[in-house]
């Protein structure tokens, strides 16, 4: 077994060129499948948290006929014993109503929260570019194109229309920008008292949001809850069942990703796998002496899988490294006009630790058919009239 | 004194479709210590006669016994183990491991079933080197040899796990006629000193004649068989 790998050891490093080309090869394909594998997972990242990183994951909502949650305290309570997993549980009470300004009259979305909760969710004190949270009664924080629309500043007073008929005044404490028009446009934030007195509701909340740890994870602690849950009418919804196309796309994108790795990795084995088999045939004469002189077909053939393994074992720091290289000169070359990074890459140490495994594990499977041809090796084949 | 090599009814045929015999027959034995040749034209089966002996090669029928032990039957594992213990191969070319030092090469043998190599087996090696004059270049690459030495240090090989029998193959076929006299001195010298059997294939009859015993082999058949 040493022995076979102080030979190992001897021919690679006699063969420099060869040693080395390999390396290379299997260098450049690991930090190929490196670059593809993060640059796509840090897409998919970036557009996770783009479209549903700053919106709830899952949602318990009403399902009898006046559309409210009566026993949301308890609702919130279960979410949260439900699963480890649930975070940023909040409770919601929404509502149509209309926003009366000098020009015009236009629907509004009211959205009334417990707001340190819905904070984590939708990330208002980050969109939050005027003013403060509206923390107090009848206080509201509005968006940016809705403000611009009805030229409202902050500590302006607007005047709200709700369903049931009158008119409320609200005082507008902030001025947010979630970067998403639809929002900025029609939503009217506010805590959660402001809001149940605006729609009539009482003391009753429309729904209860909630994000979990595991994005994708999100349909299964779906199920958890809804069976959990002891409030009556209600359903529990999640993202992935309400965003099947941008989960199938997604899925496209990432199994387009695995069949490119697949294929570099496919290809770093051939090509190991040939140099290897020339080897053998090259050292064939030097492999039927070792027969002649005793030794067993096994340890001919461990030669060749300890010259796959050191191959894997510096191919794959030396990709990795490579890897790293070009992940970083693309986060500084490949940059927005700002100068932030066109895909924000995340480093992914388990993807990274896996890569380099399957680097090695493939230069060890294509150590394989060498092995086999060194072990079937017939020291008479070979040392048969010089 | 019991033979250390005993062949019974060996029959060699070569080929699956059209069969090509190339032994007949074949009953030999050599004594332990004994020093003999086969010369033969090419194609004789002297060659293939010694691999059987050597256990590189398997008889269709017949009986291969080396030391006292049947051999035709041996798996291949316990095969590979007798031909290091009891068998050192001379061939025409030497083989030598290129990436390794004259004294590696030699004690590759020994390595194959034991990594650590101890003080007395270093020290015979050394002598080893010693007696084929090999001991200037003991830490040269194989490669940085000439063929005389390069030869010199395959026998050396041969001779690392004191084997009891020496297969021999053309031993200098490749070396002029001095390096010749030379390989075959100390061929005689190591069969005097340490009592290992020779069996030399040869096509040169100057060397056959100093062996104690010449075989010749042809066309499948002993055809003659002259001890002095």
């Amino acid at each position: 077994m040493r022995l076979s790998f102080d030979i190992a050891l001897r021919f690679l490093k006699s063969g420099k060129g060869q040693t080395l080309l390999i390396i290379l090869g299997i260098s450049v394909g690991v930090a190929v499948q490196l670059f593809i594998g993060s640059l796509i997972q840090g897409l998919q990242i970036n557009l996770i948290n783009t479209t549903i990183g700053s919106s709830p994951q899952i949602t318990i909502s009403p399902t009898n006929t006046d559309k409210t949650i009566t026993d949301w305290q308890r609702a919130l309570y279960e979410a949260k014993i439900s699963s480890p997993e649930i975070i940023n549980v909040s409770a919601a009470a929404d509502g149509p109503a209309s926003i009366d300004y000098e020009k015009d009259i236009d629907p509004v979305l009211i959205r009334g929260f417990v707001l340190e909760d819905a904070d984590q969710i939708y990330g208002f004190s980050e969109g939050l570019y005027e003013g403060s949270l509206p923390l107090k009664k009848d206080e509201v924080m509005i968006g940016r194109d809705l403000a611009v629309k009805s030229n409202t500043q902050i500590n302006d007073k607007i005047i709200l229309l709700p369903p049931s008929g009158g008119e409320i005044r609200a005082k507008v404490t902030g001025l947010f920008d979630l970067k998403i028009s639809s929002i900025n446009e029609s939503w009217i934030v506010t805590n959660l008292e402001t809001a149940q007195d605006i729609l009539s509701l009482d003391d009753k909340v429309t729904g209860v949001e909630m994000q979990v740890k595991e994005v994708f994870s999100a349909d299964v602690i779906s199920k958890e809850l809804a069976h959990t849950l002891s409030i009556k009418d209600v359903k529990v919804d999640n993202w992935k069942d309400q965003n099947q196309q941008l989960l199938s796309g997604l899925n496209g994108q990432s199994v387009s990703s695995y069949m490119i790795q697949v294929f570099v990795l496919v290809a770093v084995l051939l090509g190991i796998s040939s140099v290897l088999a020339i080897s053998v045939v090259q050292r064939s004469k030097q492999l039927g002496i070792l027969k002649a002189m005793g030794i067993q077909d096994r340890d001919a053939s461990l030669i060749f899988v300890f010259q796959g393994l050191m191959l894997g074992l510096l191919g794959a720091v030396l990709g990795i490294s490579l890897g790293f290289g070009l992940l970083y000169s693309f986060t500084k070359f490949a940059v927005n006009p700002d100068g932030t990074p066109v895909v924000p890459i995340y480093i992914n140490y388990s993807f990274i630790g896996l890569s380099g495994m399957f680097a090695i594990l493939s230069a060890m499977v294509a150590s394989l058919i060498p092995a086999r041809i060194s072990s079937k090796l017939n020291p008479i084949e070979v040392i048969k009239n010089g | 004194m019991a033979n250390i090599i005993e062949l019974k009814q060996i029959t060699k045929v070569y080929g699956e479709k059209i069969k090509t015999q190339v032994l007949f027959d074949i009953n030999l034995s050599f004594e332990p210590s004994s020093f003999n040749s086969i010369i033969g034209e090419s194609g004789s089966g002297k060659s293939t006669l010694l691999n059987i002996i050597g256990t590189l090669d398997k008889p269709t029928t017949g009986e291969v016994y080396i030391d006292n032990e049947r051999t035709d039957t041996l798996s291949k594992i316990d095969l590979a183990k007798l031909r290091n213990q009891t068998m050192g191969f001379i061939f025409q070319f030497h083989y030598l491991l290129p990436e390794f030092t004259a004294k590696e090469n030699v004690l590759m043998p020994y390595k194959i079933y034991n990594y650590k190599v101890p003080k007395e087996i270093d020290e015979w090696a050394d002598e080893l080197l010693n007696l084929t004059g090999l001991t200037k270049v003991a830490h040269n690459l194989a490669t940085d040899m000439s063929g005389g030495q390069q030869q010199r240090t395959a026998i050396a090989r041969a001779l690392i796990n004191k084997p009891k029998i020496i297969l021999a193959d053309e031993p200098t076929g490749n070396l002029d006629s001095d390096t010749t006299e030379n390989v075959y001195a100390i061929l005689r010298d190591i069969n005097e000193k340490y009592k290992t059997t020779f069996i030399i294939i040869t096509h040169d009859q100057r060397i056959a004649e100093k062996t104690d015993r010449i075989i010749e082999v042809k066309d499948g058949r002993i055809n003659l068989d002259l001890k002095k």
